[in-house]
């Protein structure tokens, strides 16, 4: 795994968004499409909290992807697990996921794997957990009947077969479960743990993200940012891929 | 890119590096157009899978929703007061000018005059779209002729009227016909004048109170009947008065119906209402201003005489008065020049200013739902400005019908 520090939450989100682009140009996007992971049930298309509204607002509106390569679970297909088996064929049939990024929950969730998901589970129907209805009733006015209870999600098993995983973690809510996630064993209960079986991890991180952390890890990792910086020195472009693309991607191995 | 438009064939334009009104605010958001409506990028990318045919770059420039002019007496020579026999090549003429400041839809109208012009002439007025030809008429107003003798301002006195003897069917008979008919002008102290309000309101005409002598309680009744309209504000009526503000006082009045609003009219030309009292009107009931031009027939012409229905009128720079009078009749000001001298006398923001000259006068014709906004489904009647609130392009039904000559001619 690379554990890679930032000061704060703009920087961590710079450093994820410049690694993420240089990987796009690596990647020689021709045949490049994406999944996006999950989509609580329940919710029509258009509703302002919708995955849907979210990924538009905050995404798709701002670039120039063709929206026959946006693959979104669909929390309303008449059935869900037919819906969610399909998803895995996309996968398949585009060649599999190149770089999976994604965020963590305070209970060390990846996606919806809530703890106690199996850790080689696939794209299904999951039952939310307390905790989660309870930090996304925000959305929805504090109306705790108004969030939804399940969610359509990739599984554990479905990231893992991913070539490569990006994890976000910033602020102090989330320091407890980056600790389990990378220091302690692998444990269905902390889901992000399985990565620590994954040849390809990033964790991108900030300074309150590293709070539960022993300080011997986090001054290792700090250490290795000058290193961790070619990942995103220099910044290639579109433009210039002819002549990059030989490059090798990596300054060093795991 | 391939497109599955499932929806239609339509082509969809995408206005980009553009700041538009939505929702009171100027976002940076882009404008999608499709068959003359706006269209929302949303569903389309998730339902239709569709993406823009055409991209356009508006140089960072602001899109507004055209203007509604309320109260336009006509321009550039032509006199809607005059029953000539042109009159619809005038009207053509007039709706193609007025496009060049920014007005995408508005309402010819009469000043007071004799029956016969007012049979002759509204047969030829219809509501139509607008589009290259020119900005969209939205019905007639009929300032006049049932007012107050010691109001009429620059009305001809001997065509004045009253409706006690027949109330609506009076008024039917003066005007012939009430079938393109938007907007009625009337003083609500007239007797019978409640019959009459309910019987145009009933009937979806908008019912204005101006020209008027009549006390705050008088008009309060009338906007109980239905009224929700004044016209030109403070022009032609009495003055504000702290023991009875008169038709003034409907802007704070606690007798409006609930659910109902009362928009007032203000002719913004630093003319006809100094801007101190304009920022008091503003301030007072700053969701009910509508700005209008009220522009005469020598709008757009050079200085000099022209008429005003039965009257002449002398114009002088920004002014027009009565032959050999210093009565104010009309204005030659353009939209444009109105929402820019609003914003700066009342220091208001862009957004405001750009709405009391377009939603305020779509919500007060109820048709809020289709023109004055940039909402999904309207029709997609906008404007492109600069920062300094100077129309560069008008467009309606998402076509342009005018842009700003390089040049600056």
């Amino acid at each position: 795994m690379k554990l890679i520090i930032l000061e704060n939450y703009s920087q961590a989100s710079e450093w994820a968004a410049k690694y993420i682009r240089n990987r796009i140009v690596q990647f020689g996007p021709g045949a490049g499409r994406f999944f996006t992971l999950g989509l609580p049930t329940g919710l029509p298309r258009d509703h302002p909290e919708s995955y849907h509204s979210f990924m538009w607002n905050n995404f798709f509106k701002h670039i120039d992807i063709s929206p026959e390569n946006v693959h979104i679970l669909d929390g309303n297909a008449p059935d869900l697990q037919a819906e969610c088996d399909a998803f895995e064929k996309k996968i398949k049939a585009a060649g599999g996921i190149e770089l999976f990024v994604g965020g963590i929950g305070p209970d060390g969730h990846i996606a919806f794997n809530e703890p106690g998901s199996s850790l080689v589970s696939r794209t299904r129907v999951k039952t939310l957990a307390m905790d989660t209805i309870l930090a996304n009733a925000r959305f929805f006015d504090g109306d705790l009947s108004k969030v939804p209870t399940m969610a359509l999600t990739v599984g554990v098993g479905t990231v893992m077969d991913a070539r490569e995983v990006m994890i976000l973690i910033t602020g102090a809510h989330k320091a407890f479960a980056l600790y389990k996630a990378i220091e302690e064993g692998v444990n269905h209960m902390w889901t992000v743990s399985a990565f620590q079986l994954h040849p390809n991890t990033v964790f991108v991180c900030d300074e309150d993200a590293t709070l539960e952390l022993k300080v011997k890890t986090v001054k290792y990792f700090k250490g290795l940012m000058l290193v961790h910086n070619k990942l995103v020195e220099p910044l290639y472009s579109m433009k210039e891929m002819g002549a990059e693309s030989s490059q090798s991607k990596k300054p060093y191995s795991d | 890119m391939p497109s599955n438009k499932s929806v239609s064939d339509a082509p969809i334009v995408q206005f980009t590096n553009c700041r538009i009104l939505r929702d009171h605010q100027l976002q940076r958001e882009d404008l999608w157009v499709r068959e003359g409506k706006i269209l929302n990028p949303e569903k389309l990318f998730f339902d239709e899978k569709g993406s823009a045919d055409v991209q356009l770059d508006c140089k960072d420039g602001i899109i507004a929703p055209g203007f509604i002019d309320v109260q336009i007496n006509g321009g550039f020579g032509v006199d809607f007061s005059l029953a000539t026999d042109d009159f619809k090549s005038g009207i053509d003429l007039v709706s193609q000018k007025i496009l060049s400041h920014g007005v995408t839809s508005f309402c010819p109208t009469l000043v007071t005059s004799p029956p016969s012009v007012y049979h002759q002439v509204l047969p030829q007025i219809s509501v139509r779209n607008g589009g290259a030809h020119g900005a969209g008429i939205l019905g007639a107003h009929l300032e006049g002729p049932f007012i107050s003798k010691e109001k009429k301002g620059a009305h001809p006195e001997h065509c004045l009227r009253t409706f006690e003897a027949g109330a609506f069917q009076d008024l039917l008979a003066t005007y012939g016909s009430l079938d393109c008919v938007q907007i009625v002008t009337l003083a609500p102290e007239m007797r019978r004048s409640s019959e009459v309000i309910q019987e145009l309101t009933k009937r979806g005409i908008c019912v204005s109170l101006g020209h008027s002598v009549a006390n705050l309680s008088q008009a309060e009744e009338a906007v109980q009947h239905g009224a929700t309209f004044i016209t030109h504000l403070f022009n032609a009526m009495l003055p504000f008065h702290h023991r009875d503000p008169g038709i003034v006082g409907l802007l704070t009045s606690d007798k409006i119906p609930a659910g109902r609003r009362v928009f007032y009219g203000m002719i913004s030309d630093g003319i006809h209402t100094n801007p101190a009292a304009l920022r008091i009107a503003h301030r007072a009931h700053p969701k009910g201003l509508v700005l209008v031009t009220d522009a005469i027939a020598g709008m757009g012409l050079a200085p000099g005489r022209h008429t005003l229905g039965q009257q002449v009128v002398e114009i002088d720079g920004l002014n027009t008065y009565i032959a050999g009078t210093k009565t104010l009749s009309g204005s030659v000001a353009t939209m444009d020049t109105c929402v820019r001298h609003f914003q700066e006398a009342t220091g208001c923001s862009v957004e405001t200013a750009l709405e009391v000259a377009s939603l305020h006068p779509a919500q007060l014709l109820g048709i809020e739902h289709k023109k004055g906004t940039l909402n999904y489904d309207s029709d997609a009647d906008f404007l492109m400005l600069n920062d300094s609130l100077y129309v560069q392009a008008t467009y309606i039904a998402g076509k342009e019908v005018w842009r700003q000559d390089v040049s600056g001619m």
